[in-house]
């Protein structure tokens, strides 16, 4: 049975976990932990993934897509190079509505592209929220070049995540052909 | 909804730059920020936006307005400040203006040969420029961007393409980095050296120094001399800086500002070229998905 991995990466509260919960096949294996009361994570959420989140699709009896998604905060992030290490490409997911953290989604794209040279899509994530800057404006803001995917997205929605997903294939695809 | 954030995270050079690459329409409000005991997803404290302190109005990808909350941007104050208007024609040009707007002055002083259209466009698009160099100095402040708002319907707009206003304030920067190694804070104030009047003798000043000069006095801060003698920030960080440079100023109060913390970014050295994998499982994984 052959297996193919994707990563799904991006700062603190972007929506990976709910991203791969939308889409799993089974109940995502969170290694969530309440945050601690009175630190600034814990006014965004109550937990937070603190090695990774693991999600499964399966195609068939010979082939199964598990995802990825890497902890946002930075005192975990030597665990994204035991997790990018093999992907078949990666999602970036910057939530929209937080301006403060495109800086970050940025240097993680940067680190994730030092990684490995694979295809990677970004995801324009929390596009329901009404502070939410639009995806043409967020690929100024993020410096991101024509060719690269910037896709609107809403993680708690399977319909959008698996669009997400079909677009990194897509583009996967492209550049094997190429 | 209108574009929100914060310049701390998202510069005015890079708010300048959304806004030509876009080319947006649209009005720029810049407020201070007030503390909200909150802290924001990178643990910076959260703002929400106080008292306006600047505004910028874009058409098309052009700046074509800009003003500041504690500086006269009124036509009479431009050409004043411009030298089209001594200060006593400013006055009472003031005075007998009553609910005339910038166009309807600016129609009468035309009409009247005190100045040319040329006058008046070289002045409001320098005072443009003076707003724009100051706003971009500045490093905190919630801003919003509101698509398709003009600003009041008497203020005269020029419109000034904003890449080369983008290089300058790139250099700039480079500038205000120097600057604020030596004037760490508005709240810093300023005092004569102990042999001011050797130091003074045969020393040329220029208008804008000799403007300081009165204020120089350790009770009065940065911020208060920037008021009174109507100047930008920048403007009175580069002159204060020449005269410390040549001694006759000494700065007083110095206090440290903390330096934004910037998220540091990780590099790899070695790149892990992955296996390349087969077109067939990219395939399947297609077809999968789009049967879910």
């Amino acid at each position: 049975m052959q297996t193919v991995k994707m990563v799904v990466t991006g700062p603190f509260s972007s929506g990976k976990t709910e991203f791969i919960k939308s889409i799993s096949e089974i109940q995502v294996v969170s290694t969530e932990k309440n945050i601690s009361k009175d630190t600034a994570e814990s006014q965004q959420k109550e937990n937070t993934t603190v090695a990774m989140d693991f999600g499964r699709i399966t195609v068939d009896d010979e082939l199964t897509l598990f995802l990825f998604g890497t902890p946002g905060q930075r005192r975990f992030d030597f665990m994204w190079e035991i997790l990018a290490e093999g992907m078949l490409g990666f999602i970036v997911m910057v939530d929209s509505a937080k301006p403060e953290t495109f800086r970050e989604a940025k240097a993680i794209l940067e680190t994730f592209r030092a990684y490995a040279p694979t295809p990677y899509v970004v995801a324009a994530n929390k596009q329901d929220h009404p502070d939410a800057w639009k995806p043409e404006d967020l690929r100024i803001a993020l410096r991101l070049e024509p060719e690269v995917k910037l896709l609107p997205c809403i993680a708690k929605e399977r319909d959008s995540v698996r669009h997400v997903l079909l677009e990194l294939l897509y583009t996967i695809l492209e550049e094997m052909e190429s | 909804m209108p574009l929100q954030g914060n310049i701390r995270d998202f510069s005015t050079t890079q708010l300048l730059n959304l806004v030509n690459l876009s080319k947006r329409t649209g009005l720029l409000t810049i407020f201070e920020g007030v503390p909200t005991n909150e802290l924001d997803a990178m643990k910076q404290p959260k703002m929400a936006p106080g008292a306006e302190r600047a505004r910028m109005a874009f058409h098309q990808g052009r700046l074509v307005y800009a003003s500041l909350a504690n500086q006269d941007s009124s036509l009479v104050a431009m050409l004043n400040k411009a030298g089209k208007l001594n200060t006593e024609q400013a006055r009472q040009l003031r005075e007998r203006m009553g609910n005339l707007g910038d166009k309807g002055l600016a129609m009468r002083l035309i009409g009247a040969k005190y100045v040319t259209q040329a006058d008046i466009l070289t002045a409001v698009k320098q005072h443009i420029l003076d707003v724009t160099y100051n706003v971009a100095a500045l490093r905190e402040g919630p801003f919003r961007f509101d698509d398709n708002v003009a600003p009041s319907s008497e203020a005269i707009l020029v419109p000034i393409e904003l890449e080369p206003v983008i290089i300058q304030i790139g250099r700039d920067i480079k500038e205000v980095t120097e600057l604020d190694k030596v004037i760490t804070s508005m709240d810093i104030s300023l005092q004569f050296p102990r042999d001011a009047k050797q130091k003074f003798k045969g020393v040329h000043l220029t208008v804008d120094e000799w403007k300081i000069v009165p204020y120089v006095d350790p009770k009065n801060s940065l911020r208060q001399i920037m008021k009174v003698v109507n100047m930008s920030e920048l403007q009175l960080k580069r002159i204060v800086f020449s005269m410390h440079q040549a001694g006759l100023v000494e700065i007083v109060n110095n206090t440290k500002v903390s330096s934004s913390a910037v998220p540091t970014r990780r590099t790899t050295t070695q790149q892990k070229k992955p296996a390349a994998p087969e077109k067939r499982v990219v395939l399947s994984l297609i077809e999968k998905l789009k049967s879910m």
